[in-house]
């Protein structure tokens, strides 16, 4: 029996003890429904919380392979040097101590009929309703030249960690006068502002360290999120230093070559001295591997119940969704673990889930100091999460600095609220 | 929760909602990714759990028309209905 298994035990055996008050211990066969949720980010490990919260009857079992999380909202930050990777890492003491067994290893196949999750030792692990948040991962080859050993070249710093810590030692390491490249991917893709954020920071950094510096952003779409207030900040902010090229400018990179940090375009050849590469993506692999995932990678879901429209009895929250106009963010994956955990808790009490309302708040920082946000209200309409009509936008592009200042300050606290509702 | 019913006798809809139980109405699990549920946070974003419903239900209308400013707020609120804000806010109030 591995460490993980071992913990995972235990882990269980606590959850059965502090729900000795209950009429029925949590893994007692047939008694106690019980759900399984495959992935501990902000989607996986906020619906383990909600459906105790909604239901204390229900079982829950957390499967995710890391012992600590590390979150990608702010990890922009870390890249430009003003913020700590260990202000993003976070672990599951917390979600553990409120009755969810949490364990530590990860789920390797579905059997769908039988309703049962297989983990890396081989064991089974079995549900009544199956909640998958795998997030993304990376399409690797689809961009050619870009596998997992040019990522120790040209960094895609797309899942927080160690990439997030190499993209900054790449650049500290850079001499001024240096070319940044990063490359954004088209749609869809985690964090629509997240490439254009990063680049402002980047762009922070290059203008307080090292000023002659060059910062291309390269892109494979002609539109992106909060363009204009981004565009706006660059002219005013970072001038002569930051460049985007869209795809009809031969914005887009077809391959690259990791050895020479060699990005190559239609139109031409960029050899960076420090290249972040954001590739083409796809829903978590035991999406794949479970069936719930169609030819585009990512899921398809029922906008009421987040239950996959191919695999009946699981369902998909987080980056990993289809969730029509709903945006891959962090904000959107807690929103859609809340609606996905109380019609899960409906659906194993026999009853009909109500029809949801979602919120969405994407905040980016152009500067540490200047905040621009996105929001949106989305409801089910035509079998999809759509926008409700009316509602949502950016923020003003006229806005004063005080009011960039303010959002900055908001966005903050968004992160310290929202990392405490989900792992506090 | 008895408050929350008491709050929303008047209104079928609301009424209908609170029967239901603990359950957050449409919408109002989504707030709590910015309005803390913890005292213990620090952020410039006014907890919503106790305030009073009619409090909730003002501000919610004024964002809505643009009488109050907001950062935020005002994008979210034009995507509720009175209905939903009345819900929304008798929830609020009931929670601690």
């Amino acid at each position: 029996m591995n460490a993980g298994r071992r913990e995972f035990l235990k882990s269980a055996v606590a959850a059965t003890a502090s729900a000795a008050l209950l009429p029925v211990p949590a893994f007692a066969q047939g008694a106690a429904p019980r759900v399984v949720v495959v992935g501990g980010g902000f989607a996986g490990a906020s619906c383990a919380r909600a459906l105790r919260t909604a239901d204390p009857r229900i079982a829950v079992t957390l499967v995710e392979t890391n012992a600590t999380f590390t979150a990608c909202p702010f990890s922009n930050v870390v890249i430009g040097g003003l913020r700590e990777l260990s202000a993003q890492q976070f672990t599951y003491g917390r979600v553990a101590a409120g009755g969810i067994a949490v364990a530590r290893t990860s789920a390797t196949a579905v059997d769908a009929p039988a309703r049962s999750v297989t983990l890396a030792d081989g064991s089974r692990l079995p549900y009544d309703r199956l909640v998958l948040a795998p997030g993304i991962d990376i399409r690797w080859g689809a961009l050619p030249g870009y596998d997992e050993a040019a990522a120790g070249h040209m960094p895609h710093a797309w899942r927080a960690g160690e990439q997030t810590l190499l993209l900054r030692r790449q650049l500290e390491a850079m001499p001024d006068g240096g070319l940044v490249v990063i490359a954004a991917p088209a749609n869809p893709f985690r964090c629509p502002p997240g490439p254009y954020e990063r680049a402002s920071l980047i762009a922070h950094y290059l203008k307080t360290k090292k000023p002659r510096s060059k910062l291309i952003v390269l892109d494979a779409k002609d539109a992106f999120s909060k363009q204009r207030l981004f565009l706006n900040a660059w002219s005013e902010l970072y001038p002569g230093l930051l460049e985007w090229v869209p795809l009809s400018k031969g914005g887009q990179v077809t391959s690259v070559e990791a050895a020479t940090r060699t990005l190559v375009t239609d139109f031409g050849r960029h050899q960076a001295a420090v290249a972040n590469v954001i590739p083409p993506q796809k829903a978590g692999r035991i999406a794949e591997v479970a069936g719930v995932a169609d030819r585009s990678g990512w899921c398809p879901i029922d906008p009421v119940t987040f239950e996959s429209k191919l695999q009946a009895g699981i369902h998909v929250i987080g980056d990993a969704a289809i969730a029509g106009a709903m945006p891959k963010s962090a904000f959107a994956a807690n929103a859609q673990a809340k609606t996905c955990a109380a019609a899960v808790a409906r659906l194993l009490a026999g009853g009909t889930p109500s029809v949801p309302k979602l919120i969405n708040t994407c905040y980016s920082l152009v500067a540490p100091d200047y905040g621009i946000s996105v929001a949106g209200v989305y409801h089910p309409s035509g079998g999809q999460l759509a926008e409700v009509p009316g509602s949502g936008g950016v923020s003003p592009a006229g806005a004063p600095r005080a009011s960039r200042a303010l959002e900055a300050a908001l966005a903050e606290g968004w992160f310290r609220t929202i990392t405490a509702e989900v792992f506090g | 929760m008895r408050r929350a019913f008491t709050a929303a006798i008047g209104c079928a809809s609301i009424a209908a909602a609170a029967v239901a139980g603990a359950e957050p109405p449409a919408g109002a699990a989504a707030c709590s990714g910015c309005h803390a549920a913890s005292p213990q946070v620090t952020t410039p974003v006014p907890r919503l759990a106790g305030r009073d419903r009619a409090e909730i239900v003002r501000a919610m209308q004024e964002f809505r028309s643009g009488a109050r400013a907001g950062t935020v707020m005002d994008r979210i609120a034009r995507g509720f209905t009175d209905a939903e804000i009345q819900a929304i806010a008798a929830w609020y109030a009931a929670q601690r």
